[in-house]
């Protein structure tokens, strides 16, 4: 099949994926200018797809008046981050936090509100009070489904978006991809696109050894990533991984937030608190991970001292939301939070910026660094942006995109680009003989888990990336049987790009930051002289993973007396212990 | 080279007597994020046709006859 056998789809607005941030986005387009035409591109169904298919059970990240102010958090999330954070476009976030809450309020979300009707604020952070929990979060879908239908959102499951189109100038033009039950490729040209493909999420193997089990929803498997890249966007701070304490084996959260508020907490197997704060940083992960490997390990959630009433108020939150299977998972194992501590865990790596602060680099208007492309949510690089940054930065993406198309002309395709990307595609279902996709994923994300876990050893992680590049050269091997089994297969491509980007990016920072995100073991201090910047990773124009810096903008809100908070988090033995 | 098949305990259950894929039913299928629930050919029913589950639930809570249960998969169990 050539191009010219292909229909190009138009449109002014293309979001690729529809998860969280993609919905708001496509409906922010809508709002802000109906005449714009925008397809919403999912690769599965956006009824239920991304990370909160089936809810969500507390906005971590809330900024509401008289409990917080942003500038007090864009402190403490800059903080967190041991410093290197993009603060204009943090505080772009802190200040939208409440009008979004509102927002989506006005839509019919449920959040916790006190007697008083007053939003529910609990503290979890290390400093500030930001947690709003939302028991009855499990139809966020729901909701973000019924504004797509009203606002008449073009919406298309079962696309998979494969590579970015760019014109002959440069600017973004659209995408090409694949149906995932048909195989048949699929072009859109576009005058403006959003990406909102959520975390790299399969690029370290769980420790159960399933494929599927990852934090993430394995949906999330790097895509927007490894296309950002493939069209010349910098990615930005790879090296400071993802990184989760979660429970074990089940691999989901513990849900501090949850239950933390409600006198839960991590203990280690003595029952006794280790750290001063649940909420995740690197520096919390780096204290998880010593006690893991302390004699007083394992980790554990503990809630078994909690009254009666506190436990059913617990599992009524946790057994239906978010993550309701961990009921399940429980029950199968006898584990009563009344009678038992849970085992807890640190998960494989992945990039999100969700929780941590990699991804492809996005500036406060949500714009990447392609002329045109904007991205939103866990694969752009506002740091600790959850759902509610992922919603903050949908609209602030979509008022971006929806600005640039209205001032787009004519575009030229770039044509070269969408043959041989037509060619990648069909390969894995025309070869007759080859490595299905998911021995090579395995192989691929086993790799991962020896070689680029941290703590970070420098050779270590030299062999990783010698390993990696050569199942690179295996990709020509992949056979599909059927168009499904395509879909593993360039996600295997995904991964593959991410599993180097992550060894490449690691080895580029020579110093330890983020605690446990990017600890070497080697270069074991901070180095403020030299690595006091961004790092970014792209595409050279010799198509070689090239590195470089970036400056680290000017502070809008300085740091003051609290700047050294995160490196104390282990509770401290008092002097007669 | 040479493939093998290999056989795995799949998570997800469906109750043939109580599921109506076959009256066009494809709710399940539908919703399922990794795409794995498919329509088995021989019966007209709704199976799990690829082990890569997430155990995410949609598939159970949106179907309208009762007929799915997620299972933890083995390897997590």
């Amino acid at each position: 099949m050539n191009i010219e056998d292909l229909t190009i789809i138009d449109t002014d607005v293309l979001v690729i994926g529809g998860g969280t941030a993609g919905p708001m986005a496509a409906v922010t387009v809508k709002e802000n200018n109906p005449k714009l035409d925008v397809i919403l591109l999912e690769k599965a169904n956006v009824k239920r797809s991304g990370a909160i298919s089936m809810g969500m059970d507390g906005l971590n990240n809330a900024i509401v008046p008289g409990h917080a102010t942003p500038e007090q958090y864009v402190r403490e999330i800059t903080i967190a981050n041991d410093g290197i954070v993009d603060q204009p476009a943090l505080m772009a976030y802190a200040q939208r936090s409440f009008p979004m809450i509102e927002k989506l309020d006005a839509w019919g979300v449920h959040f916790q509100k006190d007697e008083t009707g007053d939003y529910d604020m609990k503290k979890v952070h290390h400093l500030g009070t930001y947690v709003l929990p939302m028991p009855e979060g499990h139809n966020v879908k729901k909701i973000l489904y019924r504004r797509l239908r009203r606002h008449r959102v073009k919406v298309e499951n079962r696309y998979q978006a494969t590579r970015l189109l760019k014109d002959t100038e440069g600017n973004i033009a659209g995408m090409i991809g694949v149906n995932t039950r048909t195989g048949e490729p699929i072009i859109i040209r576009a005058k403006a696109v959003i990406m909102a493909t959520g975390a790299a999420g399969r690029i370290g193997l769980p420790h159960s050894g399933y494929l599927f089990g990852t934090y993430e929803n394995p949906a999330n498997s790097g895509d927007g990533h490894a296309m950002a890249y493939h069209a010349g966007a910098d990615l930005a701070n790879l090296e400071c991984y993802q990184v989760n304490p979660l429970l074990k084996d089940y691999n989901g959260p513990a849900c501090a937030y949850v239950t933390g508020p409600l006198g839960g907490f991590t203990s280690n197997a003595f029952g006794e608190r280790f750290i001063e704060c649940d909420y995740w940083s690197g520096q919390m992960m780096l204290e998880f991970f010593k006690e893991l490997e302390s004699g007083k390990g394992p980790v554990f959630l503990k809630l078994d001292h909690l009254a009666e009433e506190t436990i059913q108020e617990i599992e009524t939150v946790l057994h239906t939301n978010e993550r309701p299977s961990r009921g399940r998972f429980h029950d199968g194992r006898h584990t009563n939070y009344r009678q038992q501590m849970v085992e807890m865990h640190i998960s494989e790596i992945g990039f999100c910026s969700g929780h941590s602060a990699s991804g492809v680099w996005v500036d406060e208007t949500g714009a990447t660094t392609v002329p045109g492309l904007y991205g939103a949510g866990d694969m752009a690089s506002v740091p600790h942006n959850y759902m509610l940054g992922a919603f903050v930065y949908g609209q602030i993406c979509g008022e971006s995109a929806a600005a640039f198309a209205s001032e787009r002309g004519e575009i030229n395709l770039d044509r070269h680009l969408i043959d041989q990307e037509l060619v990648r595609l069909r390969a894995p279902l025309e070869r007759q003989d080859g490595i299905p996709p998911e021995q090579m994923e395995y192989k691929v994300r086993r790799l991962v888990n020896d070689y680029l876990q941290p703590p970070k050893v420098t050779r270590r992680m030299e062999i990783g990336l010698e390993r990696i590049l050569a199942v690179r050269e295996d990709l020509k091997l992949l056979k599909a049987n059927d168009a499904h089994e395509l879909m593993r297969a360039m996600e295997v491509h995904s991964i593959v790009d991410c599993a180097e980007m992550a060894a490449r990016a690691s080895l580029y920072r020579t110093e330890s930051r983020w605690g446990l995100y990017h600890y070497r073991v080697d270069h074991p201090d901070t180095d403020e002289q030299r690595w006091f910047c961004h790092s970014r990773l792209y595409k050279d124009d010799n198509g070689n993973m090239a590195h470089g810096t970036r400056p680290v903008a000017p502070y809008i809100v300085s740091l003051g007396e609290e700047k050294d908070a995160y490196n104390q988090l282990r509770v401290k033995q008092a002097a007669n212990a | 080279m040479p493939l093998a098949n290999h056989h795995t305990s799949v998570p997800v259950l469906v109750d043939e007597e109580k599921c109506i894929a076959d009256k066009g039913c494809t709710v399940c299928i539908d919703v399922c994020p990794l795409d794995v629930l498919w329509i088995d050919e021989t019966t007209g029913k709704a199976h799990m046709k690829y082990d890569e589950c997430w155990y995410c639930m949609p598939c159970e809570a949106d179907c309208p006859t009762d007929a799915v249960t997620v299972n933890i998969p083995y390897l997590l169990r």
